[in-house]
């Protein structure tokens, strides 16, 4: 399968690139991982004109601490997040996610700020970073705008950026105090696509639960945050009885619909079902289980 | 677009259309057809090729994103001195029977046993889990993956 001809921009730096994203406006398409966009373009679901190919632009990789903020950079890759230390020491929720991503193949290339834009309901990151209450850094020539996920994944594949932005980094507060977080995801085999998948986190302040955070994925339009389940579990102590409840508010914000991975019931089970384990495991790591 | 891709070893500066597919450069263009197209969507790892050591699907990345990268391919892992321990041990332990998945099997080993000199069961597993066999049922493959660690850590290091 080929794609319909395109001219291909191969930017060395954000300015560059940024510049090239101005002129091109509707025309012009960022390339990161390709492992969305080049299937997409395979199947002609998508024509776009120019590529502007970011990969070869530095500094678009790392992963840090910056004051009280996490930053992962937009081209960090799903294998890249799933090794890095800083990560898998103290994001407990996002090293859970990452290698449940995809195949291992498709890890190698595939990047955070992909997947985002992308905004497929089945990703994973989407739910996870509503989970984490995350913002993302949009740069156009005009200067930069922060933007919460909860408004970035505005529709399925539809996210709110702009045809002159490109995404440059992820925010995320970083956790302080007794802290958990996983992912639970329920594929038909490895490399597919969630049939239900839920991001759960926990922080403690004092005894009772200081913030949470609860994203789904595959069960509505886009990845949906569970903000009715999430303000029940602040200011409570964790019980499983908490958790149960949490499950099933979690459950009443699900929109799923039948398809070849199972019922709407199926998965609305589940959605329940995941939010309490995940509950539970996030309360055992950070030791108040 | 003019472009200088390194493939095994030797560069080739080619003049390709940004929307060839790495994997149609590498067959059509250099006739290196170990490099396989099985389900041209992504999903099965036929197509994997080395980029710049790491395994990828050479039908998800245009033939213009591999300038100034090397390449290795199946053909890459044969040697003056012959087969490579990877090719020698799926041979030995039968890790292949029709041969369409092999060259991608075959180079996530090679690329799993670079990082990780004895895996595990469970380690190779989870490293060709993008790789698709329809005929070995797997035993074989990761039997032939762990003895090809196995061969390549005790060989001496100037073989
Ligand atoms: C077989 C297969 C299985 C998969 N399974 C899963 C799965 O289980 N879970 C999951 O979450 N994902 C899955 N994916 C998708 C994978 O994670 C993709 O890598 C990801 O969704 C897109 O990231 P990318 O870097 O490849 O983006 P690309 O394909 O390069 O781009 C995707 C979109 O984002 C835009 N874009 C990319 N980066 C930027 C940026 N920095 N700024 C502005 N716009 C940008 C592009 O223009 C494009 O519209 C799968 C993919 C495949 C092929
Ligand atoms: S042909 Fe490339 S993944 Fe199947
Ligand atoms: S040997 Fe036939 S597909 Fe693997």
């Amino acid at each position: 399968m080929l794609p319909s001809s395109f001219e291909y921009h191969r930017p060395t730096t954000i300015d560059e690139a940024l510049e090239l994203l101005a002129s091109l406006g509707d025309n012009g398409k960022v390339l990161a991982g390709g492992q969305s966009l080049i299937p997409m373009m395979k199947l002609r679901f998508a024509a776009p004109a120019h590529l502007v190919d970011i990969n070869r632009i530095g500094g678009l990789d790392s992963i840090e601490e910056v004051g009280d903020e996490l930053h992962i950079g937009a081209l960090v890759r799903h294998k890249q997040l799933a090794r890095s230390e800083l990560i898998t020491s103290k994001y407990p929720m996002i090293a859970a996610a990452a290698p449940q991503i995809a195949d291992p193949l498709v890890r190698n290339l595939g990047t955070i700020g992909g997947s985002l834009t992308h905004c497929d309901p089945s990703g994973d990151l989407g739910a996870v970073m509503l989970a984490a209450n995350a913002r993302v850094a949009l740069k156009s020539k005009d200067g930069e705008r922060e933007v919460p996920v909860t408004e970035f994944l505005a529709d399925t594949f539809q996210s709110s950026i702009e045809p002159n932005e490109l995404l440059t980094e992820v925010r995320i507060t970083s956790p302080t105090g007794a802290y958990g977080g996983t992912y639970l995801k329920l594929e038909r085999k490895v490399g597919d696509y969630a049939t239900v998948a839920v991001a759960a986190r926990l922080g403690m302040a004092n005894g009772s639960i200081g913030v949470a955070g609860i994203g789904l994925t595959s069960v509505g339009l886009t990845n949906i945050k569970a903000t009715a389940a999430e303000e029940a579990l602040v200011g409570q102590a964790p019980s499983q009885e908490l958790f149960a409840e949490a499950g099933r508010l979690a459950a009443a914000a699900a929109s799923p619909v039948s398809d070849v991975r199972g019922t709407d019931a199926y998965k609305r089970h589940m959605v329940e079902v995941y939010v309490r384990r995940g509950l539970t495991r996030s309360a055992e790591l950070a030791g108040v289980a | 677009m003019e472009v200088t891709i390194t493939v095994n070893g030797t560069a080739h500066t080619l003049d390709l259309e940004p929307r060839q597919l790495l994997v149609h450069v590498i067959r059509e263009q250099l006739r290196l057809t170990g490099t396989h197209i099985g389900c041209d969507s992504t999903s099965c790892g036929a197509c994997t090729v080395l980029y710049d050591g790491t395994p990828v699907k050479s039908c998800t990345l245009f033939g213009v994103q591999a300038d100034g990268v090397e390449i290795t391919t199946v053909e890459g892992l044969l040697t003056a001195a012959g087969l490579d321990p990877m090719q020698a041990a799926f041979k030995e332990h039968h890790g292949l029977q029709c041969g369409y998945c092999t060259p991608g099997m075959m180079l996530v080993g090679k690329a799993l046993i670079e990082e990780n000199t004895s895996p595990s069961d469970d380690e190779v597993r989870t490293a060709i889990s993008g790789n698709i066999c329809r005929c070995t049922g797997y035993m074989n493959i990761v039997t032939a993956i762990q003895a090809a660690a196995a061969a390549t850590t005790d060989a001496p290091a100037n073989a």
